[in-house]
């Protein structure tokens, strides 16, 4: 390329074209994303061996209310953040903001019912090492797991309002939206697997 | 022309994958109270969680529109996770004891 050529073209035509037409920061997501589901895969299968090893495993769950509500919640989370990226692509700043505000405001919510849970089943006796109905083993997989889960979703709503206004602000785009909105979908999917593996299995019938 | 302009809804699919997500979700708390065996249960529990991923994967997480970064992840993610399998074995020892040690 001369130097010609480059002046036209400035430094892009020399620059490698990213891996799968994803941008960079995207295909970052995407790598966390890859990583952190292998968190979550050692932490569930590491639960399904000591819950198949274990005789006196508690059943303590009397009630799917609770976590169908939250399930609830959270799936329609990912859809007003599809709705708020849509938004975005239109160029609609201040409803993408909204419908960003509004997933935020799910995310909060089921943060909120998962902590009154966890305050019910701790008022019952539970606690990391010990509860009334089995193994102690039980709470420390709970606790850990939901806990890693909550840990997911409290940043993921930090992020939401923080990139969301940073958006309205015209400091981000509709790609950093985007990404966002990634991991949110993330949050939602390893929720789909605590649900059966962790509440649904430990049903009391 | 405009992003505006040039930027086309997915509205109608996102709505038609949620409430599929929703259905099979329905589903899990049904089998949760169904009279078969725990190993039927998880059997069955987890074959719905990993289409309600791969919905989500494909429609919301948009892979569906980029295969080369799909196979990617797919291969990426199952290679990582077949690679923690090495030390589950471990594990079944850890339940059992080791047997030389016996």
């Amino acid at each position: 390329m001369s130097q010609a050529d480059m002046t036209m073209t400035g430094h892009s035509g020399l620059m490698e074209k990213p891996a799968f037409s994803v941008p960079a920061k995207k295909m970052a997501m995407w790598l966390f994303i890859i990583a952190d589901t292998a968190t979550f895969a050692g932490c569930l299968v590491a639960y399904g061996f000591i819950r198949n090893a274990t005789p006196d495993w508690p059943r303590p769950f009397h009630s799917i209310t609770n976590v169908a509500i939250m399930t609830f919640i959270l799936v329609t989370s990912s859809i007003t953040m599809l709705f708020a990226i849509d938004a975005a692509r239109a160029g609609d700043k201040v409803k993408a903001l909204r419908w960003t505000l509004i997933t935020a405001g799910a995310g909060a919510l089921f943060a909120l019912l998962h902590i009154r849970e966890w305050l019910a089943l701790i008022d019952e006796g539970m606690t990391l090492f010990k509860n009334p109905w089995g193994t102690g083993l039980f709470g420390s997989a709970f606790f850990s797991i939901t806990g890693l889960h909550l840990l997911h979703v409290t940043c993921g709503v930090i992020a939401l309002v923080a990139v969301g206004l940073r958006y309205k602000g015209g400091r981000y785009n509709a790609d950093d939206l985007e990404i966002t909105g990634l991991y949110w979908h993330f949050v939602d999917l390893v929720w789909m697997f605590v649900v059966p593996l962790v509440y649904l299995l430990n049903l009391a019938h | 022309m405009a992003v505006a302009e040039q930027h086309k809804s997915g509205v109608g699919k996102y709505m038609v994958v949620y409430l599929c997500i929703l259905a099979i979700a329905a589903l899990q708390f049904v089998i949760a109270y169904s009279a078969i065996t725990a190993s039927q249960m998880f059997t069955r529990m987890l074959f719905l969680a990993v289409i309600e991923a791969a919905l989500a994967l494909l429609y919301f997480m948009h892979l569906a529109d980029n295969h080369g970064l799909l196979w990617f992840v797919v291969i990426f993610t199952v290679f990582v996770l077949l690679a923690m399998q090495y030390g589950w074995t471990d594990s079944f020892r850890a339940l059992g004891g080791a047997p030389w040690a016996k």
